[in-house]
């Protein structure tokens, strides 16, 4: 069992967890990863939702869970995968190979590029940043200012940006930005005391258990208006302020108001990493062009091609549990397939899925 | 107003049992996208009508699924046919074939 | 002899078709609009005349076009109309070297190899003047008969001829089609058995009739077939006017009548007649459709909307499904005005439609030398119009952004669904805006507004899109271009291209700038982006498909970047593309060298 090797693609909170589940079994595992440093996006960020605990306090966690089975490729890239027998060979960017049992993406998710939504001005007007420029400053010194150096007095919230779009092709919803949104409002309010925050949203998807509270926290305790409507776009004052347009949809009337700094919540989309995978392993994904796995309910993990598995954001938008326990749950799948190649397969899904070995 | 000893209130609820639903059926058939509107008001946000007008392409749709078309005729008379809130539509609504069939659902009904 | 019965349903239907002919002509130019009958007579014993007749040759005859489209569909094509022609020419030539009389009837030179074999006796020298006109005759029939198999081939192989599908045919085209194939068979067939006989014919009936005469009763046969032709004949012109082959007069009318300048009205009149049924169903067009192409969309190409139009009310969806992009146009041998058509029908659909523009207040703007309109679709691009007040600044140049804090429509959407009337009350205001700033040009970024602005606004002002003026500013050295090796493809807006005939401007700009590659198709073969304005019936999936279409021909090259000059092709054609979707005046405003300043306000800083 401990000649079983699983390579893992991914440093970021799902490759973390999946790589230290298999290890706690004493199976090697080789974590790759093309940034030089671990922990992914979650990282970046400041604070997590509903609770506000730092980020680095979960990835600090999975990091240093990371056992001695655990070889960690940070700066590396993968040039090629093929079969090798009943295993995977893959070649990484240093001509390096790696010989291996199973496979297990977790390649996770890019953001949203704001550019494309141009008419919200992103790239185009200064005082419009994405929900990712947001947390950086709060990661930096939590001086929040425009583009002007000056204190911002009012700052909106856009929500569904990138996602439920059919206008920039992307139609799901990417599930975690209404709940950060709150929590950033919430921050904003609590860094600039006696800062106006709006938040203008189509729905609230306040799904997770706290969320709900996080919400009625950020209206009682700190007063963040909500206006439902969608804005149809954002113009550039003189003095560099951003002037919205929006209908209030609940009041019936269509609005303007000008903020100092709005800031657009980015959804998810699949991940260049996924991408160039999918290139490799010639892996096609549904029309939400996330990987698709064999059942979405009953296996999760699995791709329907032997010793091919996946775990966290590059199947689905997912909040940092859900890609915890998808990890883990990948983790299990893989030691159930290690256990018994050969004898047990996966069932192969209807989606279509080649290997290099069938072409 | 004043009050000759009694009035005859009609309520404000939108009695959706009794109101004409035709506009609303004609509409699902001859522009299907009519039904997958979610009522985000952008296109009521970027209306080039929008700005002179109380022309609501949001509010009339609602109003329409509710049956409630009392003024409906009138208001679809105002829009320009820009395109503005079909290029902005986040469901892809046909927005602009809502209109011209609202209108035509109105010739073909002899509302 | 120069009569026999057999000869009637030929003449009797030839009869039929002139005056039928007759009658629909003399009453549809009967009811012309007084300016077109003035054209008509003015144009009428002018070159004009000449050139419609060299026109008639190159197309009708010739189908220069049809070649240029696919050699093997323009030989077919050809076969049937030259080789028939040369053939009534040259059997009525022929005619008179065996007939008494100076005018002979009609049918005299149709069934002539008939009429000459009564006993007679006839040179069978083949270098003789009768000689000559018989291997004519017969070369002239082999021709159409070589057309007729292909036309055949194409009914189940049509790829072979550059046509991925062709055209459906309705009943009376089939019934037309089917006499009309009949035609040569038959003529084949008669002289044949009459040449077994006395050899009056050449290479072709003569062989052919003595390989029948080796296992048919060739004597017995002939006479029958006779009647066959003549009944085959008489059929094809009786169906003829209420057929797809209602083109072959009526082109050569049209050709004529647009030669004298006469176009299509915006609503339905008479002369609207002449391009509905000069239409032959060839179905070229329908391979250029990217609706029918790609989205299967059913009854939008030219060939059926046309054939609907003739008989009663085409459907809505054909209607108002067409994104009047007018790649159909191009392919069209005969030049049909189908976008005029499509909007004509529109208007008759839209009539009872109302629309109110009574709550635009009049406005007037500040006076400035150029007036810049962005336009409705541009204030959701807004890079497009931060560059050009860019390129404005750094020209110098004295304008007025007059729909800074919003539009009044153009009008042209409102046009194009055939709202006209209420397009005119958005036309009056905008009118009365441009006018009160006094400017002497007015620069659009919006090739739909640009169209609409030259064709119908009528102002009497330079009307120039961004991307023309934008390429005079630097020939006039008020703006400085940095030249940079990037590769970029130029998508030709169908308002701005085949709309309003600029194809070349927007490249010079583009190639002072970047290296242009360009697509598969392009210029007046561009397909559209998917987002027109022009279809209201479309869904977004298909809109979808159009632009994947597009993007294809685009990216043949490999680009780095797609380069545009249409804020609804920019937010259209940047969903699906795999690069950059810039617009030219942003290509421009990264490009420019802003620390040059015009002359005048380097001059006023020496003073100051």
């Amino acid at each position: 069992m401990s000649e079983k090797k699983v390579v893992v693609i991914g440093g970021g909170v799902a490759g973390l967890e999946a790589a230290s589940s298999i290890a706690a079994f004493g199976v090697e595992v080789a974590l790759i990863e093309k940034d030089d440093h671990l922990g992914g996006h979650v990282d970046q960020w400041d604070r997590l939702f509903p609770s506000r605990r730092p980020a680095k306090e979960i990835t600090g966690y999975l990091i240093e869970r990371l056992n001695e089975k655990v070889t960690v490729l940070t700066g590396t890239e993968i040039q090629k995968i093929e079969r090798f027998g009943k295993n995977w060979k893959l070649t990484l960017n240093d001509s390096q190979t790696l010989i291996a049992d199973a496979l297990l993406l977790a390649t996770g998710f890019d953001l949203f590029e704001a550019r494309k939504k141009e008419e919200y001005g992103y790239g185009i007007y200064d005082n419009v940043i994405t929900s990712a420029d947001l947390e950086k400053k709060f990661s930096l010194d939590g001086k929040i200012r425009n583009a002007q150096g000056k204190v911002p007095e009012r700052v909106g919230f856009v929500h569904c940006v990138g996602s439920r779009d059919e206008k920039v092709g992307n139609l799901y919803c990417s599930r975690v930005c209404c709940v950060t949104a709150v929590k950033q409002a919430v921050e904003v309010s609590e860094m600039i005391p006696g800062c106006e925050v709006f938040c203008f949203y189509m729905d609230l998807r306040m799904f997770g258990l706290d969320f709900e509270a996080l919400y009625k926290e950020s209206q009682e305790k700190w007063g963040v208006h909500f206006i439902r409507g969608r804005l149809s776009e954002a113009f550039e004052n003189q003095d560099g302020s951003v002037l919205v347009k929006v209908e209030d949809t609940l009041a019936g009337r269509p609005l303007k108001m000008k903020v100092d700094l709005l800031i657009l919540m980015s959804g998810m989309v699949t991940s260049s990493g996924t991408k160039k995978l999918m290139d490799l392993l010639q892996l096609e994904t549904d029309e939400n062009s996330f990987l698709q796995p064999s059942d979405r309910q009953l296996q999760a993990n699995e791709t329907g091609i032997p010793g091919l598995f996946l775990a966290g954001t590059c199947t689905s938008p997912k909040s940092i549990d859900e890609t915890i326990a998808d990890s883990r749950a990948a983790a299990l799948r893989i030691m159930e397939y290690m256990n018994s190649v050969g004898s047990q397969q996966s069932a192969v899904s209807s989606q279509l899925l080649k290997t290099n070995d069938n072409k | 107003m004043p009050h000759f000893g009694y009035t005859i209130s009609t309520d404000r609820q939108i009695d959706y049992d009794s109101n004409d639903k035709r506009v609303a059926k004609y509409l699902a058939e001859h522009e299907p996208s009519f039904m997958i509107c979610i009522s985000c008001g952008t296109c009521t946000a970027t209306c080039s009508a929008g700005v002179f007008t109380t022309f609501s392409l949001r509010e009339h749709i609602g109003n329409i699924k509710r049956g409630e078309i009392r003024n409906i005729k009138a208001e679809a008379e105002k829009c320009m046919l820009c395109g503005k809130c079909q290029l902005a539509c986040p469901r892809g609504v046909n927005t602009r074939n809502v209109i011209l069939n609202i209108q035509r659902a109105f010739e073909a009904l002899g509302l | 002899m120069t009569f026999d019965l057999f000869v009637l349903p030929f003449f009797l239907g030839l009869i039929t078709l002139m005056v039928i002919l007759a009658v629909k002509y003399a009453g549809w130019i009967k009811g012309f609009q007084p300016s077109d009958k003035d054209l008509l007579r003015q144009g009428l014993f002018t070159r004009k005349s000449l050139d419609a007749t060299g026109e008639v040759l190159m197309e009708s005859l010739l189908h220069r076009k049809m070649f240029r489209r696919n050699a093997l569909l323009g030989y077919m094509h050809m076969s049937f109309a030259l080789g028939w022609f040369l053939l009534i020419v040259c059997g009525n030539l022929e005619s008179r070297i065996y007939s008494k009389v100076h005018l002979n009837p009609p049918y005299y030179p149709i069934f002539l190899k008939y009429f000459i074999s009564d006993g007679r006796v006839l040179s069978h020298e083949l270098m003789s003047i009768p000689g000559v006109f018989r291997l004519l005759m017969d070369i002239f029939l082999l021709f159409i008969l070589t057309g007729l198999v292909l036309a055949l081939i194409k009914r189940t192989s049509s790829h072979w001829f550059g046509l991925r599908k062709t055209t459906r045919h309705s009943f009376s085209d089939r019934v037309a089609i089917t006499t009309l194939w009949l035609i040569f068979p038959l003529r084949l067939l008669a002289e044949s058995f009459t040449a077994a006989q006395y050899h009056h014919g050449s290479f072709l009936t003569n062989n052919f009739g003595d390989l029948l005469n080796s296992f048919l009763p060739v004597k017995q046969l002939a006479y029958p077939t006779w009647w066959a032709y003549s009944i085959a004949l008489g059929c094809f012109f009786i169906s003829l006017p209420y057929s797809r082959f209602m083109h072959i007069p009526t082109e050569v009318m049209l050709i004529f009548f647009r030669h004298y300048g006469i176009k299509p009205a915006l609503h339905f009149n008479h002369y609207s007649n002449f391009e509905i049924q000069s239409c032959p169903k060839c179905g070229v067009c329908i391979d250029s459709c990217p609706l029918h192409t790609n989205a299967n969309e059913d009854g939008i190409p030219p060939a059926y909307f046309l054939r609907a139009l003739k008989i009663n009310q085409p459907e809505i969806s054909s209607t108002y499904g067409c994104l009047l992009c007018g790649r159909c146009g191009e392919y069209c041998p005969v030049g049909i005005n189908i976008n005029a058509l499509r909007v004509s029908q529109r208007i008759r659909y839209a009539k009872n439609l109302n629309g109110s523009f009574t709550y635009l207040k009049p406005a007037d703007s500040q006076v400035a030398e150029v007036a810049y309109f962005a336009g409705c679709m541009t204030h959701l691009t807004p890079s497009i119009k931060i560059s050009m007040e860019k390129i404005f600044n750094t020209a110098g140049i004295d304008y007025n952004f007059i729909d800074r804090d919003g539009s009044v429509c153009c009008g042209r959407p409102l046009w194009m669904a055939g709202k006209e009337k209420q397009a005119r009350e958005l036309m009056e205001h905008n009118k009365k805006l441009i006018e009160s700033t006094k400017c002497k040009t007015i620069v659009l970024s919006c090739p739909i507004c640009l169209k609409i602005f030259r064709e119908d606004y009528g102002i009497n002002i330079e009307i120039l899109h961004h991307s023309q003026y934008i390429l005079r500013l630097a020939e006039e050295k008020k703006i400085d271009l940095k030249k940079t090796d990037v590769q970029v493809v130029f998508h030709d807006p169908c308002e701005l291209g085949r709309g309003s005939g600029i194809f070349e401007e927007p490249r010079q700009l583009i190639r002072q700038m970047a290296n242009l590659v360009s697509a598969s198709e392009e210029r007046n073969m561009s397909i559209c982006c998917g987002g027109s304005l022009g279809s209201t019936g479309i869904n977004c999936y298909q809109r979808d498909e159009v632009s994947m279409l597009t993007l294809e021909a685009l990216m043949a090259n490999n680009p780095q970047a797609v380069i545009t000059a249409c804020p609804l092709c920019k937010k259209t054609l940047q969903k699906g593309s795999p690069v950059e979707v810039r617009d030219i005046s942003e290509l421009t405003s990264s490009l420019i060298d802003t620390k040059k300043i015009s002359m005048p306000e380097l001059v006023n800083q020496e003073e100051n």
